[in-house]
This record gives structure tokens, C-alpha cells and sequence, in this order.
């Protein structure tokens, strides 16, 4: 359910307010079982969310029944320590588990398992570059482990949200799913850039846990989610504002939209002398809208105490040493080398990473297509799609689809029309781009017996056109191509055609 | 704590509140007494702890106890909601909450 606020302009708002931020993202990790059991981990690389019965990956530790214990999967620890150094962290040589109690039924124990004043990875910094190639540092304050809850589906009531649901049902299987949570600093002197700087930040994240590996990091999955804190400070004032918390912005360019909308909100309550009331809002994707949710008091009194099931973790240096020794190339440095391989322009690498579309386009690369025809595809085709299904480009198809496709293309099997047609029917879920083109019969007509008979049947509705192009008017031909393409229902090679044409003008 | 390791009965009833336990005013006033005894006693404690002696969440000096990454035995959904007090389906069913996802 979301109200319409009062908006102002938004150039008008970072006029008169400085917009201060400050972001948490929880990261799924994709280890093969879960953070404290051996449970598999719906989040792996392996797990297909889509076959996954309800209440089928869990343990007596996901629920928390009496006399199951915890233990720590080894693995998320060293995920966790490299996202931590990947993150310029330092890494706690002690750090410990904590139990966060509140009840709720999307965990069934009634606490959480988390870390609160011993996080395994604190004081980090990270550069994230928005379009035109400014750059801002991010702080990082921490970077937690901890483990997801389940998911609640509210029944009845109106909207489908909580409020005035009938009933919930949950389900468990993501209880216990190894998370990071990575908590930044204030970030201020963003001015008319913040929208696009939380944006960057959050892009910046994904690319690094897809870099490491440790994250399958797919927003619509729930793999990366994000919380945007706002909050305005009047310009001058040197005072900052109240902040509200908008949960669940999962998709980048919701983060975008999100940060966008607060500060267009609160400027108009603070300008029209209203106070901003410190709580969780909700982000609307329909709408672009936040509602608010549960006001922060001292509800949020969740009794923290160190974890007595667990055990401190105490990373060796040598450990760390060996982790840090394994880090990937940094995105900013990999942005620079991808640029140069692949030549494209200033202009069409900044779309590209303004598009959030540099991994989708270095594995369409891998896979066997060319730079410039992935980038083609990704920013065109697909974008485009994906604009009008108003969701990311990468959740619609698969990389080494679109490679499939490209390479269909650059053989002569497909025309680009074709092409097109064959990644409507991926995107729609018929297969993969072969058996896309294999059922809707998408192949070229290369048999030129069969282009002949069409040119000809063309060349008798138009006798005046081969007499043009005899006596040299060779763009007549122009007319033929088009009902001969017709014809063919666009599944002819116009090359070939116009060979074809201009071979019965002079043979 | 409070440094006077004294207890109000206000901080009770929001404890209770908080572990969503219904106490009576007079449950409330007879265990601000005895709560208030345990975090005197406990304090006595801190008394002895001097600055030399580490804070410790676990009684074994043992760290670093994991687990490999690999995946076990997992409930049936009929064993995971045989507990639960209502079902639909495979999912556990409970009554809607007045709140939000913490």
C-alpha cells in the first residue's frame, strides 16, 4: 500500500539540503550447505530455486527444535574473510557469534544468530565510479556473518502485505542461509549525485561477490539485498537529519529511484515545517513509492548476548594472508582492462557499466561472441525488453544464450530478425536459442531454388522494375528484396536475395 | 546494568514485553525483587573480574570449531512440520503478526 507523498523537485531539494546516506547489503553466500548446518543452501550455485519444494532443505537446526546445535561452516567463514578484504577490511583476529532475539515467525528459534560488537571484518573502504567517471570512497563501518530467515507468505488481507493478512505461511528452507551483511559509514558530499552513487555502491558489491565467487548475487532472487538509509541535513546547518530506512530496494535501479524518492519526500516535509519520523519504509517497485513501516523505538530492543552454542572464530594471519594472496583483480582495475580489450569507447564502456551490464557481457564474450556484437545485443535487444518489463536485463536470459544467438547470427543461420525472434522465445522460456530456432522453424531460407521461385513470382506483379535495374537502376531492387522478404515471413538473407535478383537482371 | 544494580518495575514489564510473557502487577513487583537480587549478585562478580581477567562466552578454551561444506540428511517436510501447530500444505501456517521482518 503505498500514499502519495508530497514530492519536491529534486534539483530544488539538493538545493537547499545536503542528502547524507548510509547503506546495508545483505549478501546470500552460495556455499553448498548452510551457515550453522548441513542443510543444503538454496542460495548455492547448484540450487534451482524454481524446483525447490517448500520446507524440503532443512535440518533440526534450521528450526531450532531442542538439542540441535549450531556449527559453522568453515567455508562461509572464508567467504566472509575475503568479501571482508576484498572490501579493504581489516579482519578481526577474535570474533564471535551473538544471538539477536526478537519474535517473529520467519525464524523459528526466536533469535537470530548474527555478530554484534566482534564482526569478523571492520573498516573497509571501497571506490564506486558513477557515469562520466567520478568517483566517490565508501567507508565501510562492518561486514558481518549471520544467517537468513525463512519466507513468509501472508495470506488474505488486501494488498498481500502483512497488514491485514489473514494468515501467514512459512516456509524454512532459507532459514540458516549463510549471510554477510555489510554496513557503511555516512556517506556525505554525494549532493545531486546520490541516487546514482547508492546505485554505483550497490553495483560496485555485486561485482565484487561475483568476482569472488561467493555469491550467485542475483537481486531478484534475493541474493543481494539492499536497505538505503536517507536522510537530509539543511544546507549550512551542519546538522544531520532524521534518516528512515528503506528495506528491500532489490533491484539497482530501484536503488536508484529509492534514494531519489526519500529525498524528494523529506525535503517537502521539511520545507513545509513538518519533522521526517525515524522508520522502516517500504519500497514499492510498481509505484516507485516507499510507505512507512514499523517506526524504530525501543521495539528494536533485541537483547543482543554472545551466542553460548558457538565457539569465537579466530582467523589465522596466515590464513588471511593466503586469502588475501587470492583475491581477484578489483573492479575498478578490471573496468580499465575490459575497456581496452574489448575497444570500445569511452561512451559505449560508460553505458555498459551505467547499465550494470559489464558481467553479462564479459561471459557473452567468453562464451565465444564478439565485444561488439554482445554489447549490441545486451544494451539493445535485451535492454530493451527488459525496459519494458521494467526489470534487470540480466534476469531475462542467460549470457551464453545471448552468445548462442550471436553466433547464430555472425554463421548466416540466423538474419537479425530472426535473431530477434529467438530471444523472445528464450526470454519466454522455450529453450535454449537452438531449440528455439529448431521449434518456431526460425532457420533461413537458404534453398535458392526457393528464393528464384519468390523473385520471380515478385518480378511478374513489377515488370518495369527488371528493366530499371538492366539499364543500371540497381536500388530498384530495393522493391523486389522487400515483397521477396515478405514472402519468405523475413526468414530470407536480403544479401543473398539482392545477389540473387541482380544475377536474373543481367544472366 | 544500572551502576546501582537496582531494578524497576518499569524495565520488568518491558522485559516481559518484550519476551511476550503476560505478567500481573503483582508478578511484576515480586520479580523486580528477585531479578534485582541476581543482578546484585552479578555485579559482585564484575567486582572480582578485574580488567585482567578476558569477558568469555563459552566455558571451553576451545576457537575455531567448523564444519565441512558438505551437505547431510535433511527433514521430510511431513517430519519438519510435525510440530507445527497448524499446516497448509508443506508450509507451516501461524497467525499474521502485527509488525514487520526485523
Amino acid at each position: 500500500m503505498s500514499t502519495n507523498a508530497e514530492l519536491m523537485d529534486f534539483e530544488k531539494a539538493i538545493e537547499l539540503f545536503e542528502p547524507v546516506l548510509g547503506f546495508e547489503v545483505h549478501v546470500e553466500l552460495n556455499t553448498n550447505t548452510k551457515m550453522f548446518s548441513d542443510a543444503p543452501n538454496p542460495a548455492s550455485s547448484q540450487a534451482e530455486s524454481a524446483t525447490q519444494e517448500p520446507n524440503t532443505m532443512i535440518t533440526p537446526v534450521c528450526l531450532g527444535l531442542p538439542g540441535s546445535l549450531p556449527v559453522v561452516n568453515e567455508q562461509a567463514v572464508k567467504f566472509s574473510i575475503s568479501l571482508g578484504l576484498a572490501l579493504g577490511c581489516e579482519i578481526a583476529s577474535s570474533s564471535r557469534f551473538a544471538r539477536k532475539n526478537y519474535f517473529y515467525p520467519d525464524l523459528a528459534k526466536n533469535y537470530q544468530i548474527s555478530q554484534y560488537d566482534e564482526p569478523i571484518a571492520h573498516d573497509g573502504e571501497i571506490e564506486v565510479e558513477i557515469a562520466g567517471g567520478k568517483t566517490f570512497k565508501i567507508e565501510i563501518e562492518r561486514a558481518h556473518m549471520e544467517e537468513d530467515a525463512g519466507k513468509l507468505t501472508h495470506v488474505g488481507g488486501s494488498t498481500g502485505r502483512i497488514q491485514g493478512a489473514d494468515y501467514s505461511l512459512v516456509d524454512y528452507n532459507r532459514a540458516g542461509v549463510p549471510l554477510v551483511e555489510i554496513v557503511t559509514k555516512i556517506i556525505q558530499g554525494t549532493n545531486e549525485n546520490a541516487p546514482e552513487v547508492g546505485k554505483a555502491y550497490v553495483a560496485t558489491i555485486r561485482e565484487i561477490v561475483l568476482a569472488l565467487g561467493i555469491s550467485e548475487a542475483r537481486m531478484e532472487r534475493g541474493n543481494l539485498r539492499c536497505d538505503a538509509n536517507v536522510s537530509l541535513s539543511p544546507r549550512g546547518s551542519g546538522k544531520l537529519g532524521t534518516r528512515t530506512e528503506t528495506k528491500n530496494v532489490n533491484s539497482l535501479r530501484s536503488v536508484d529511484r529509492a534514494v531519489r524518492y526519500e529525498i524528494q519526500r523529506q525535503a517537502a516535509i521539511i520545507a513545509a515545517g513538518g519533522t521526517i519520523v525515524q522508520e522502516t519504509r517500504h519500497w514499492h517497485e510498481d509505484t516507485g513509492t516507499t510507505s512507512p513501516g514499523r517506526p524504530k523505538s525501543d521495539a528494536d530492543d533485541y537483547r543482543y548476548f554472545p551466542e553460548p552454542d558457538l565457539l569465537p572464530v579466530e582467523p589465522s594471519a596466515s590464513l588471511i594472508q593466503e586469502l588475501k594472496n587470492a583475491l581477484p583483480e578489483a573492479p575498478a582495475k578490471r573496468r580499465s582492462r575490459l575497456k581496452a580489450d574489448w575497444g570500445f569507447s569511452e561512451l559505449e564502456f560508460q553505458d555498459v557499466v551505467n547499465a550494470g551490464l559489464l558481467n553479462e557481457i564479459e561471459q557473452t564474450v567468453q562464451a565465444g561472441a564478439s565485444p561488439a556484437q554482445s554489447r549490441k545485443w545486451w544494451m539493445g535487444e535485451v535492454s530493451r525488453i527488459a525496459n519494458a518489463k521494467s526489470v534487470d536485463p540480466s534476469t531475462l536470459v542467460s549470457p551464453k544464450s545471448v552468445a548462442e544467438i550471436v553466433k547464430l547470427t555472425e554463421s548466416g543461420e540466423l538474419t537479425d530478425r530472426l535473431a530477434r525472434q529467438a530471444l523472445e522465445g528464450v526470454i519466454a522460456g522455450e529453450g535454449t536459442p537452438t531449440e528455439v530456432v529448431a521449434k518456431r522453424g526460425l532457420k533461413v531460407v537458404s534453398d535458392d531454388g526457393a528464393l528464384i521461385a519468390a523473385i520471380d513470382e515478385a518480378l511478374k506483379s513489377q515488370p518495369d522494375v527488371l528493366e530499371k535495374i538492366k539499364s543500371g537502376k540497381i536500388q530498384a531492387a530495393g522493391a523486389i528484396i522487400g515483397d521477396v522478404m515478405k514472402a519468405m515471413q523475413g526468414k530470407a538473407d536480403a544479401a543473398r536475395v539482392r545477389e540473387l535478383i541482380l544475377e536474373r537482371a543481367t544472366g | 546494568m544500572s551502576q546501582s544494580h537496582s531494578l524497576e518495575p518499569e524495565q520488568v514489564a518491558h522485559l516481559a514485553e518484550l519476551a511476550r510473557i503476560a505478567l500481573t502487577s503483582q508478578e511484576i513487583s515480586k520479580l523486580t525483587g528477585e531479578l534485582g537480587i541476581i543482578i546484585e549478585s552479578i555485579a559482585k562478580v564484575s567486582e572480582v573480574a578485574t580488567s585482567d581477567v578476558p569477558a568469555t562466552s563459552h566455558p571451553m578454551p576451545l576457537t575455531n570449531v567448523f564444519r565441512q561444506d558438505i551437505p547431510g540428511k535433511t527433514l521430510t517436510p511431513d517430519e519438519a512440520l510435525a510440530g507445527a501447530p497448524d499446516r497448509e500444505g508443506d508450509r507451516f501456517k501461524v497467525a499474521s503478526i502485527l509488525g514487520d521482518e526485523q
